[in-house]
């Protein structure tokens, strides 16, 4: 039990801006991931980001989340409440109970 | 029968225009008479107090004397302010020479009703005298004037900002009430922006309204908002959003941007500080925090995602809000000749706020609603705001950047052979007549609106992470104790897209009957068969 504890990392997860759309309608997810690659490198956004194609999209219209191995344009993911940009993008770090949003840009006016 | 329906419509909306026209001239004749009585009452008032009467008192009853009066809009030109300008605080109706009034000889820095009308906002510190006095001189242009430029224009107007333009070329609908709060009854078929110039007339004729009564391309863009102070982005497009950003650099103009959508807003200002591009200094552009633009089939619109008045209402209001924060603080000063927005340096040895750039985030259902992020600053290789920037102001103009094509159109849905289709009006002389399953894959909402007799609701939605195996199941059990209604399925959504994508995953499911769609949708229903389906 310990060793399945040491083994993931809790996150919470969140969806805005009509992405929850493809989460099974729902905003706010706590999830746990494996803590390290099989290689045995810490996880990182980047490994968040394929967790949530494998194990959390409801949708099939994955390229509304993903293309190209990142998040599609239009799409901001922010790190506690920062711009990844900010944060080293996809290769930052996951710490325990890291709070991942992910905003689809709204257009209407 | 439908041609006799679409007569009735047409009588129907005549009758709307004349009676919004009435009702415009009705207004027109008060706003005469009332400033005619006004003229007789100045006039009158000259001759009995001539050589008696105290010049302050004077000049303070005409100023309270001419508060009401409003002015047309439609006789204006676009481009050219819609009213006349009372800044210098002389009283309205003073032929020159009459009585020498005291505020225009500079006694106070307000006028009369001045001081009256903002009292409000002149007693906080974060505004005052010095805040006012800059709100009157700037000029705010307000780009897109629907939910969000709506509230906009009508806070900045209210706040005394001396100019504001008003930029959009489409006309007023019913559909547009409940949240573009300028417009009204009355003005349904007029265009949107003289319907706001009544509207900001009416509440407040101190102030300058310049209407351009179309959409903003390339070719105007720069030359539009180069005379204006600062800009709001109260668009509802991604190419608008691209455009509006590209010319605010250019230009040096401080960028309020702010979208909405269902239940949800979202507010950045960008180019702020408005620094030249290359400057890293300056506050990131639209393209620094997006530059790609999202997959064309991404992007939704309040009439097909809907949403919620207040909540783009907020988004307004924030913008008016960001605006005069920006100009009442002395942050940006007025365009000077060139067009240029230069930073004020009123507040003498305090050096310019650093970008610390921010996205508001509003969910209007969510706990807590409001979430303000952190964004980065400029990109070193944006294509606008960067040393390396490939946007100039000759690209812009010549029209040699298509904004369209960089955000891309989706083409209508076409992936079902025309044999499994079906047109409104074929459908409806069969669908009495011949025993089938309707299937409706909207929302439980639309649903809830409208259905045909007989259809079985089956949200696209939940059908379309199933796999083929449980889809079937699902239609199976739906249709249980329905035998009569054999094994043929015409499926229907909103507009005939939905539909397109169930009947092909039926069909690959392996469904054992023929399964077509309604061309079009419902809306094709009601455009070729049923006038009366609701319209939403
Ligand atoms: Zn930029």
């Amino acid at each position: 039990m310990t060793e399945a504890k040491a083994a993931s990392i809790p996150l919470a997860v969140e969806f805005t801006g009509g992405l929850e759309l493809l989460f099974s309608n729902q905003r706010k997810h706590k999830i746990a991931i494996p803590s390290k690659k099989p290689d045995g490198e810490p996880s990182n956004v980047g490994d968040l980001i394929s967790w949530l194609c494998d194990n959390l999209i409801k949708d099939p219209r994955k390229e509304m989340f993903v293309l190209d191995d990142s998040v599609r344009p239009g799409i901001l993911v922010l790190i506690n409440d920062a711009d990844w940009e900010l944060e080293g993008e996809d290769k930052y770090e996951l710490q325990p109970n890291d709070e991942i949003v992910f905003v689809s840009t709204l257009h209407g006016g | 029968m439908y041609q006799t329906s679409e007569i009735d419509a047409n009588i129907a909306r005549l009758r709307q225009q004349i009676a919004g026209t009435e009702a415009h001239l009705r207004q027109l004749k008060v706003q005469l008479s009332r400033a005619e009585q006004q003229a007789k009452e100045a006039h009158d008032l000259g001759q009995t107090y001539d050589g008696g009467h105290p010049v302050e008192w004077q000049a303070e009853t005409l100023a309270a004397l001419s508060q009401k009066i409003g002015s047309s809009s439609r006789l204006h030109e676009d481009g050219i302010p819609a009213t006349t300008p009372q800044h210098s605080g002389e009283p309205l109706l003073l032929s020159s020479g009459d009585v020498s009034s005291p505020s225009s000889k500079g006694r106070w820095p307000l006028s009369t009703e001045e001081y009256r009308r903002y009292g409000r906002q002149l007693i906080l510190h974060e505004v005052g005298l010095q805040g006012q006095l800059r709100l009157k001189s700037a000029k705010v242009l307000v780009v897109g004037v629907g939910g969000l430029g709506c509230p906009a224009a009508a806070y900045l107007a209210g706040a005394g900002v001396g100019t504001l333009g008003l930029v959009d070329g489409d006309t007023v609908e019913v559909s547009n009430l409940h949240r573009q709060i300028l417009h009204s009854t009355n003005t349904i078929g007029i265009g949107k922006v003289d319907s706001a110039v009544d509207y900001l007339n009416g509440l407040n004729s101190l102030v300058n309204l310049i209407p351009h009564r179309a959409h903003l391309t390339p070719q105007t863009a720069l030359e539009i908002i180069s005379s204006y102070d600062a800009v709001l982005d109260c668009t509802d497009h991604p190419t608008s959003r691209y455009l509006i950003s590209d010319a605010c650099v250019l230009l040096g103009k401080p960028l309020v941007s702010a979208s909405a959508l269902r239940t949800e807003g979202q507010l950045m200002a960008l180019n702020m500080p408005p620094k030249p591009p290359g400057d890293a200094s300056g506050g990131p552009c639209y393209r620094c925090v997006f530059p790609k633009p999202p997959p064309a089939e991404s992007v939704v619109s309040c009439g097909e995602g809907g949403i919620v008045g207040p909540v783009v209402g907020v988004m307004g209001v924030l913008q008016a809000l960001e605006t005069i924060k920006i100009i009442a603080t002395g942050t940006v000063d007025r365009a000077d000749s060139n067009g240029k927005t230069s930073e004020m340096h009123s507040k003498a040895n305090e050096a310019p706020a650093p970008a610390s750039p921010s996205l508001l985030l509003f969910s209007a259902f969510s706990s807590p609603p409001f979430r303000s992020v952190r964004l980065r600053l400029r990109r070193t290789n944006c294509a606008s705001c960067s040393a390396q920037a490939t946007i100039t102001e000759a690209s812009l103009t010549s029209g040699s950047l298509d904004y369209v094509a960089f955000c891309g159109v989706t083409s209508p849905l076409d992936i079902l052979a025309p044999h499994e289709r079906i047109g409104a009006s074929e459908y409806s002389k069969l669908y009495r007549s011949s025993p089938h399953i309707l299937l409706d894959v909207r929302e439980p909402v639309h649903f809830e609106l409208s259905s045909l007799p007989g259809a079985i609701n089956l949200p696209w939605s939940e059908c379309v992470a199933k796999p083929g195996e449980a889809l079937l199941q699902d239609v199976e059990r739906l249709t249980q104790g329905r035998e009569d209604e054999g094994r043929d399925v015409l499926v229907v959504c909103r507009l005939g897209n939905d539909s397109q994508l169930a009947v092909a995953k039926l069909k690959q499911a392996g469904w054992q009957g023929a399964v077509k769609d309604l061309r079009g949708g419902l809306r094709a229903w009601r455009q070729e068969v049923d006038p009366d389906w609701p319209d939403y």
